[in-house]
């Protein structure tokens, strides 16, 4: 079970237009801050998809029937010891970027790895792991997305998203994520 | 993707993933949408408007076809003739226009539509203008558009011919002008 600690919602242009937290805890930044930091986030995953060497980019890895995540050559996932954030992009390009605990599934193949010199691939696993688990929360919320965002009448395209609607569905889905 | 796992894939979207309403809501409610049109403007204006409303939808309603179907990006615009008939438009509307009169470079296709829920009880107005210039059902043209620009398609779609207008079939031409490669969002490849 990963914990859920925030979502991010950028437009085409890299344009933060969504920022929710889903834990108390976490230290909050200036909006200025988060639009700087969704500005790089856009720019690196820009930069990744361009140095990415053809041969390492994946043809389908990701094969979940119900979310195509489009994002193939661009940068995937940050891991770090205290969160993982994960990057997803839709056909129309709108990237979710998703931040998650640490999950603890990763810790066991690590711990395996010790013993063990092919590491790398198993480490692979453990991310890859953690994708489709994502990847399955991601389809929902891009299902709300485009049930409460894209049919407000009164949303405008690009824009940032003020639809209580969508806040509370949102809410209720990682809720019910976190609660075993 | 084979068109025949289109077809059970968009089945299933209709049977389980959709939520429907009465026919009659939606039709009458397109209705009277037309006929208020038709009393503020000319029958040329209403076809815009109609359409440009149609574009609007179709800048939206793409992201639950996506998040819906779950399909990726099409191989050609063949391949995306197929998603259109055998998805697009069952999925939303429970019809499966046929494709056809493919022009010799591959760029140009049209539907057919034989079945419309747009048009059922609707017979266009006596005078003879509306004959020649209404096209009823316009905001489809619209919604193709928009759902094909946001996935980097220009394309122009228009009517050609409808049952309304005493023309033997419904049919919508499909145009597509240009693939905007620079605007695919990074990282597709």
């Amino acid at each position: 079970m990963i914990m859920i600690y925030s979502l991010y919602i950028l437009n085409r242009a890299g344009g933060l237009i969504y920022q929710k937290d889903f834990n108390k805890g976490l230290k909050k930044i200036t909006t200025n801050d988060y639009l700087i930091l969704s500005g790089i986030l856009h720019g690196v995953h820009a930069i990744a998809s361009n140095i990415s060497p053809p041969s390492a980019i994946p043809s389908t890895i990701y094969n979940n029937p119900s979310f195509t995540n489009t994002n193939k050559s661009g940068l995937k996932s940050i891991e770090t010891d205290f969160f993982k954030m994960f990057i997803f992009q839709s056909l129309t390009g709108i990237k979710f970027v998703l931040i998650t605990s640490n999950n603890p599934i990763s810790k066991e193949p690590e711990n395996i790895n010790t013993s063990n010199p092919d590491s790398f691939s198993s480490s692979d696993i453990s991310i890859n792991r953690n994708i489709n688990e994502t990847e399955s929360i991601l389809r929902k919320i891009y299902a709300l997305y485009s049930d409460y965002v894209m049919k407000n009448p009164f949303y405008s395209l690009e824009m940032p998203i003020r639809c209580d609607l969508f806040d509370l569905k949102l809410t209720d889905l990682i809720k019910s994520f976190s609660q075993p | 993707m084979s068109s025949k796992s289109y077809k059970s894939l968009s089945d299933d979207i209709w049977k389980n993933r959709v939520d429907k309403i009465n026919s009659e809501v939606f039709t009458l409610t397109y209705g009277s949408i037309v006929a208020q049109l038709c009393r503020d403007f000319t029958y040329a204006e209403v076809n815009t408007q109609l359409e440009k409303m149609g574009y609007n939808i179709g800048l939206r309603l793409v992201e639950e076809f996506f998040a819906k179907t779950g399909l990726g990006r099409c191989t050609s615009f063949k391949d995306t003739s197929e998603v259109i008939s055998k998805i697009g438009f069952k999925m939303f509307l429970n019809i499966t226009p046929t494709v056809t009169n493919w022009s010799g470079d591959g760029k140009q296709f049209s539907l057919i539509l034989d079945d419309n829920p747009l048009t059922d009880f609707v017979e266009l107005p006596e005078d003879n203008n509306a004959a020649n210039e209404l096209w009823y059902s316009n905001v489809l043209c619209g919604v193709l558009r928009g759902c094909l620009e946001m996935v980097q398609l220009d394309c122009d779609v228009y009517f050609v011919s409808d049952v309304l207008r005493g023309d033997p079939i419904t049919e919508m031409r499909l145009k597509l002008n240009k693939f905007l490669k620079d605007e695919v969002p990074a990282g597709e490849e």
